[in-house]
């Protein structure tokens, strides 16, 4: 995947990701209408589909609200880059197939506006502006099996086919 | 590492005696170490009106027909209730079609509710020794009880719910030493944002933190509460306690189900132990946009006020509420603010009735709320235009939290929140008291 970044600093929280005013719905087209609104009111009318968020540490802090990347996936970005995830977010991301990657190397030399490809399965990220090349850190493979089966609740499925009680 | 004790840390001794077989890791052992990715059963499941609906929408999606035990499972409507508009009707009847057709008795509605993280621990829902998920980031605020709980998002919560069981890594722990005695005024609150000021928002990411010290000893179960609550806003996974006899004479009162009593091992393995001089510790406030921003109320300097709100999942107790008493009492809210208290739950509200609490606050020009989490996260009750300022006892001030993006939050406690509305500026009980 390739697109241009939208680049962000660090401790970008769910209250800007998503106001909480607009959580009084959940559908993902209706969250999209309002994504990253409380930083970059323009977002919304401006992201293409396939942009990336590129953005510093503890992206995604404050609430465990889910709505925050779903809307972000609904918006049309393929993959947030930060140099790291608070630890909702992230699960979140993972949970509902938001492609999530952290790497701080190539944050740090990421512009507005830069074209980035973002390889998943290979492990690399290419500012196709500079035409650097950064390794991304790998999945454990607990997690990783949750990303290939598209998201915890597919995993879910998968593992214990008819889910019930523990034990069942 | 097969049979070898090793000291270990209260997350760590909670979190192994709930093994699964589930993560990386086998269940065949009794011992567990940060960094692991295990599977561990819950004891309670928790989600609002705001994440219930997404979370439901997934159970529904996981093809499970009954939750894994409708004892264990807890709804609360407080975000958008009484609800504000037609939208959030709407979710409000989703959650509450779906705890009748599962038949879940703790579903709690408005007349019946509190804001979820005053209600749980109060009606005995959570007891010490849980490992407790909640589709709200303030779940940690069981780790006053000596409760292993922490947020997480909907489609976590509906796989808990359908299963009892959740992942999670095993969190490397934080130990936080307070010594000596706190000064006049200063509580929970103050030590915590003063604690996330020195650790900064990101400082405990992804880690536990273990509470200590003779000054933790002489907190109310209300301030802990209340520290255990902004966990998060360090990024903290789980906030803990070690149960004491406060502890368990709160729990043991209000528990439905067996607790069980943690400690930390002598010896266990800290990636960090911080030591703070609690008696140093002056009132604190944080100012806009970020809970780290913390400083001693006398260096705020002049900062003139619109609205107070009093209340939420942090300060919404019977002893908050009776700190702001003590400085409302006689006193009138000044002209130019809106003080807005809201009891944290049916319960908090009666006492406060019972007690006189809520004269206080009305004759000295303040109105009382139904429990909500209303004005917290700007939703409604409280709702704040461009360029109006709040001192508020809540838990986050990022942008745009209580409203316009061009609106600021400045976090306290009670007792400056209380003396602020009588003065209409940033200020301690000296400013008002004399």
């Amino acid at each position: 995947m390739a697109g241009s970044v939208w680049k962000y600093g660090d401790n970008v929280d769910t209250d800007v990701i998503i106001p909480a005013r607009y959580l009084n719905v959940s559908a993902p087209e209706e969250l999209a209408c309002h994504c990253m609104e409380g930083i970059t009111p323009e977002f919304p009318s401006r992201v293409q589909p396939g942009d990336l968020i590129v953005a510093g540490g503890n992206f995604g802090c404050g609430s465990s609200r889910e709505h925050a990347p779903i809307a972000i996936k609904a918006s049309g970005v393929t993959c947030v880059v930060a140099s790291s995830f608070a630890r909702i977010f992230y699960r979140n991301a993972i949970n509902t197939g938001l492609p999530i990657v952290e790497c701080p190397g190539a944050v740090q030399e990421t512009e507005q506006g830069d074209r980035l490809s973002v390889d998943l399965e290979g492990g690399v990220i290419t500012n196709l502006r500079t035409g650097r090349t950064y390794p991304t850190a790998p999945f454990p493979p607990f997690i990783l099996s949750i990303i290939e089966a598209g998201g915890l609740v597919p995993y879910t499925i998968r593992r214990l086919g008819v889910v019930g009680p523990l034990g069942a | 590492m097969g049979g070898r004790r090793t000291s270990h840390t209260l997350a760590e001794k909670i979190i192994a005696d709930h093994l699964t077989d589930a993560g990386d890791d086998a269940r065949s052992r009794r011992e567990v170490w940060p960094g692991e990715l295990v599977g561990v059963a819950v004891d309670v499941v928790l989600a609002n009106d705001i994440t219930a609906p997404i979370a439901i929408g997934e159970f529904g999606r996981l093809g499970a027909d009954k939750v894994f035990d409708r004892d264990r499972i807890v709804l609360v409507a407080d975000h958008f209730v009484p609800n504000k508009d037609i939208k959030s009707a709407e979710q409000c009847r989703t959650m509450r079609e779906f705890a009748r057709a599962q038949g879940l008795p703790n579903y709690y509605d408005v007349g019946r509710m509190g804001i979820e993280h005053v209600l749980l621990p109060e009606q005995g829902l959570v007891v010490s020794g849980d490992v407790v998920v909640g589709a709200d980031s303030h779940t940690c605020t069981y780790g006053a009880l000596g409760a292993f709980a922490t947020g997480m998002g909907s489609t976590d919560i509906a796989v808990a719910m359908a299963t009892g069981e959740t992942w999670m890594k095993v969190p490397e722990t934080i130990r936080i030493v307070y010594h000596s005695q706190l000064r006049p005024w200063v509580g929970g609150k103050d030590l915590i944002l003063f604690t996330i000021g020195k650790l900064g928002v990101s400082g405990a990411l992804y880690k536990a933190i273990e509470f200590a010290g003779e000054t933790i000893e002489g907190l109310s179960m209300a301030g802990r509460l209340t520290m255990a609550n902004m966990a998060i806003e360090a990024g903290a996974k789980v906030g803990l306690f070690t149960p004491d006899e406060k502890t368990r004479a709160y729990v043991v009162s209000r528990a439905r189900r067996p607790c069980r009593y943690y400690e930390p091992d002598p010896g266990a393995g800290y990636g960090e132990v911080l030591e703070i001089d609690a008696g140093e510790v002056e009132l604190q406030v944080s100012l806009p946009y970020s809970p780290d921003n913390a400083r001693s109320v006398s260096d705020v300097g002049d900062v003139p006020i619109d609205q107070v709100v009093i209340g939420s999942c942090t300060n919404g107790r019977l002893e908050d509420l009776r700190v702001a008493a003590e400085v409302l009492r006689g006193r009138q809210v000044h002209p130019d603010v809106r003080c807005i208290v809201i009891p944290g739950s049916q319960k908090v509200y009666l006492d406060a009735l019972r007690e006189g609490l809520v004269e206080v606050f009305v004759e000295a020009g303040a109105v009382v709320s139904t429990p909500t989490c209303g004005p917290c996260l700007g939703g409604h009750m409280g709702v704040l235009a461009a360029g109006e300022r709040a001192v508020s006892t809540t838990n986050r001030n990022f942008r745009g939290r209580m409203g316009h993006e061009e609106s600021e939050v400045y976090l306290s406690g009670p007792a400056v929140a209380a003396s602020s509305a009588v003065k209409g500026r940033i200020t301690g009980p000296q400013g008002v008291l004399l």
